[in-house]
């Protein structure tokens, strides 16, 4: 049991080291998308959450657990969905917001509770180049459902904005 | 067994409506007037199908027969689709595209926060996973509405235009049949009357700021809730369903 226990704690952490197709800096642990894993009776069942409803990158994130799982002789495994609780920007920690912010991703600024993001004049967003607050929206949405299109008034450069969510 | 076709039938409904609105927003791809708007209208579409996507697989989940998202969206006819008149409306111009986004989303907004109440699970989940999209869609389509009806004389007279072809199909949102009153009973579903206020409230705000005029008196079609379509609906079906029909099981 103590062995089961410790090759499950151990595959958690290396399905947990996969990274997102999308944003290849952070793991789909640090974005919270890898929910659990765990024996169930002999097959391993593995939970994951997309981070918006319509996520392109689910379907690659689950072939991607797939290999992981069969590199280590594990033939019997499902991967499955939950919606619930509701994916958050509010799970990324501090360290995954920096990693975003090196990669070139200006990192969600607020917590999804404030209801300040509800509003229809965005705020100022920090630039993730120059840390110039002196930024403009360019577009609502950008390249991915999770991200929005600014530019820094500043250094001239575009950037992306992981949105609140 | 007939509440279960309640469920079957209410879960129905919010994945069509969904679904159509998504092949809708869809068929903008490659049309946007501006790039930022293409790609707008398309990531709205990719949240709507797949909300679709999680209420198709539940109501699959709810039939137990076997059927996959698949055999709803691509297998079905006309008269067997539920969703709301007003999603299956035709884009037109930009600006009716986006009132009709607006008409919507307000609905949406107050509907899902209601219905992530529910005593039903997986449906409090897909609904409290929806609306946290549907409120980003709601402020991106209010501020458009605003700076439309608000702005040149042209833009104006294009969003007046859109109210004009839009808001008889408003009403059908809010009406109720046996399923949605057997659902009310058991904490299921959402009695839309509370949200009608609500929805008005919000769209003479907006309209306000818009200076655009909010319809009294008009009549209002209605028949989703038994399958009844515009016109326009037997040419969505064709268009979203002739690879699946010419091509059986196709998979991407």
């Amino acid at each position: 049991m103590v062995a089961v226990q410790s090759s499950i704690s151990n595959l958690k952490s290396l399905i947990g080291e996969i990274t997102d197709p999308e944003v290849p800096v952070i793991t789909i642990a640090e974005l919270g998308i890898l929910r659990e894993v765990k024996d169930e009776n002999g097959k391993i069942v593995v939970t994951i959450t997309p981070t918006y409803s319509g996520c392109p990158a689910m379907k690659a994130i689950e072939n991607e657990i797939a290999e992981v799982l069969k590199a280590n002789s594990i033939e019997s495994f499902e991967v499955k969905y939950t919606y619930s609780p509701a994916w958050t920007t509010d799970w990324l920690n501090d360290n995954a917001k920096e990693k975003l912010r090196a990669y070139g991703i200006a990192p969600p600024e607020k917590t999804s509770s404030d209801k300040s993001v509800l509003s229809i004049h965005a705020k100022e967003k920090t630039c993730p180049r120059c840390k110039s607050t002196n930024t403009e929206m360019i577009s609502a949405f950008g390249s991915t459902a999770c991200k929005a299109l600014y530019r820094c008034k500043n250094c001239r450069e575009p950037f992306d904005y992981f949105k609140c969510h | 067994m007939e509440n279960n076709n309640h469920l079957l039938e209410y879960c129905l409904r919010l994945a069509d409506t969904s679904l159509i609105l998504g092949q809708r927003l869809g068929e903008w791809c490659g049309h946007g007037p501006i790039l930022e708007e293409d790609i707008a209208l398309t990531n709205i579409a990719l949240d709507c199908i797949g909300q679709a996507r999680g209420f198709y697989t539940y109501v699959a989940e709810v039939e137990g027969i076997n059927k996959t998202e698949d055999d709803y969206a691509y297998l079905r006819d006309e008269r067997e689709f539920r969703n709301l008149l007003i999603v299956e409306q035709a884009n037109g111009d930009f600006g009716q595209t986006i009132l009709r986004q607006f008409f919507v989303s307000v609905f949406q907004f107050y509907f899902f926060a209601e219905l992530k109440n529910s005593k039903d699970k997986t449906i409090a989940a897909l609904t409290e996973k929806s609306l946290k999209e549907v409120t980003y869609h709601l402020r991106h389509s209010s501020a458009w509405v605003i700076r439309l009806g608000d702005g040149t004389e042209e833009s104006k007279r294009r969003m007046m235009n859109a109210v004009d072809e839009l808001w008889s199909y408003t009403g059908d949102m809010f009406d109720m049949d046996a399923t949605d009153e057997a659902l009310i009973k058991e904490g299921i579903a959402v009695d839309t009357k509370k949200i009608k206020p609500l929805w008005e409230a919000k769209v003479k705000e907006v309209f306000a700021e818009a200076t655009l005029v909010v319809p009294e008196n008009i009549f209002m079609m209605s028949g989703s809730r038994e399958g009844k379509h515009t016109e326009y609906f037997g040419y969505i079906l064709a268009e979203m369903q002739s690879l699946h029909r010419s091509h059986p099981g196709a998979q991407w």
